[in-house]
């Protein structure tokens, strides 16, 4: 790599002034375009926020060479591209709630760590209850979360009403009764997060090969030696599959079934705003969540379609469904006009859980089934599959993340909906 | 979308539950040999196909009956609707 292309630039304050003084003609690109290699230590298939999360920390971290990031498309053109850009560690289950909250510190970190803005912004998420019972589960998931040494707060409706005091708190079917908060909850740019992620990595020698689909697996008595792609075969030591709600079609050129369905879940912003959400909120009656953008969009979101599906477009009952539950807690957002909607494939796993594991064939690795919620996990799940990768033993905070533990019992089931993945 | 039922002609998508891949029809043998691995695979493994996927749909708000549905998945576009039992049937179950 040479310093003329402009990879190991250092960006700063300092730096942004001497450009803007200087025409903007210092800027070089942020990460090479190298010809892919016959053959490397480490292949991760899949340029998205988690698999360029993966090769930074093998590099940086672990201090591990010859690394290749393969991406059929662009990087970053996935669900790391799509989703919501909320980061939040408010979850109830062992197996889940170390994981999450160990993501939100290296999101905390995360900006300093790969000299890139990402935009972090611990603007605080709030979910509200809307009934005793629900109240009860708020405060035992609030104190799982304390347990686990993340914050919570649980909220009256006076502390919610004098920072939200547009919510429809007397709605007649679901009066809003107060909410559990975790204030470093927020959100993060995403498109940052991949390419903060892929400059870093770009930086410590990874390859990263865009334009280069991968087409098959060569495996030779129970061992992976490579994958064959589109630009050619390129031989591996260690093959690791990070291709979302691809992940199907991806570990079927290995011959595996996976315990995941591919389900589309739609994403709408409205047209610019002035400043009105000034953190994230989730409705407790129905499924919606909303945050604004720096930009003044509304973002929001709620339930998948519910039916198998790759299309990354859904259809217009889960529109109106989400734009209802949005009414019914933000009035005024019927003022607002919607200005896009888009869909990304989720992959659904059967307990609504990931997995990060090894397969049965020996060098070929598995992270996937983040169902809606693998963006928030990026950093940990880089971290952890980099650490799963580097010394074949689980990060102590994914130990639970794998493939048996249908097979055991050993399910995690935030919602206790069973095998039914539409329902997580 | 639209599912042509069998019986009950064009009705919404909205009127039905989703279950999933129509091989839900083929609950395993607990009796067989290896019932614990086939449970296992029935319960929690897909094929999860981008392209044609046969599927169950339940009609919830309609004549509950549960329909298989031959759904392409990269294009939402339905090609044939089936009741369920006769497929069933036809795989020589529940006679």
């Amino acid at each position: 790599m040479s310093e003329s292309n402009g990879c190991a630039m250092r960006y700063s304050g300092f730096r942004v002034i001497k450009e803007a003084l200087t025409g903007h003609r210092g800027w070089g690109p942020a990460w090479r375009d190298p010809e892919p290699q016959p053959s490397y230590d480490y292949v991760i298939i899949g340029g998205g926020g988690h698999g360029l999360a993966t090769a930074y920390y093998l590099a940086r971290h672990f201090g591990k060479k010859r690394i290749a990031v393969l991406e059929k498309g662009w990087i970053g053109g996935g669900n790391v591209g799509r989703n919501t850009t909320i980061i939040r560690s408010n979850y109830l289950l062992d197996g889940n709630e170390p994981f999450y909250e160990y993501s939100l510190k290296l999101w905390e970190g995360l900006e300093q760590e790969l000299n890139y803005n990402a935009m972090v912004s611990q603007r605080g998420i709030l979910n509200l209850y809307h009934n005793d019972a629900q109240r009860d589960a708020f405060v035992r998931r609030g104190n799982a979360m304390i347990l686990s040494g993340a914050d919570a707060e649980l909220l009256s409706v006076e502390q919610i009403r004098a920072r939200y005091p547009f919510l429809d708190f007397a709605n007649a079917r679901f009066p809003i009764r107060g909410g559990l908060a975790q204030h470093r909850g927020g959100t993060v740019r995403h498109d940052a997060v991949a390419w903060g992620y892929a400059r870093g990595a770009d930086s410590h020698g990874v390859d990263i090969i865009q334009n280069c689909e991968v087409t098959g697996f060569r495996i030779e008595n129970g061992v992976c030696k490579g994958v064959e792609t589109s630009r050619g075969y390129i031989g591996a030591g260690k093959v690791a599959s990070c291709v979302a709600g691809s992940s199907s079609r991806v570990m079927a050129l290995a011959g595996m079934r996976l315990p995941i369905e591919s389900h589309v879940l739609q994403a709408f912003v409205s047209e610019g705003l002035k400043p009105l959400l000034p953190g994230v909120i989730t409705f407790g009656a129905g499924h919606f969540y909303c945050s604004q953008s720096d930009k003044g969009g509304l973002v929001f979101g709620g339930d998948i379609d519910g039916y198998n599906s790759y299309a990354q477009r859904g259809n217009l009952p889960t529109v109106e469904d989400v734009c209802e539950s949005g009414m019914a807690l933000i009035p005024a957002l019927g003022r607002a006009r919607l200005l896009r909607m888009w869909g990304g494939v989720m992959d659904m796993s059967m307990d609504g859980s990931p997995i990060i594991d090894r397969t049965h064939v020996d060098g070929l690795y598995f992270n996937g089934g983040w169902c809606y919620g693998g963006f928030k996990a990026t950093p940990a799940s880089g971290m952890a599959y980099a650490h799963l990768l580097a010394t074949d033993t689980p990060h102590e905070t994914a130990t639970a993340y794998r493939f048996d533990r249908f097979r055991r019992g050993l399910m995690i089931d935030e919602k206790g909906m069973g095998a039914q993945p539409n329902l997580h | 979308m639209i599912i042509h039922h069998p019986l009950l002609g064009p009705r919404d998508a909205q009127e039905f539950t989703y279950l999933g891949d129509a091989s839900l029809i083929d609950r395993p043998d607990w009796q067989a040999e290896h019932a614990v691995d086939r449970f296992h695979d029935y319960l929690y493994l897909r094929d999860n196909p981008a392209g044609e996927h046969r599927e169950l749909w339940f009609h919830e708000v309609g004549d509950r009956s549960w329909l298989v549905v031959t759904r392409n998945t990269l294009t939402h576009e339905i090609t044939s609707v089936e009741l369920a039992r006769d497929v069933a049937r036809s795989r020589g179950r529940s006679k």
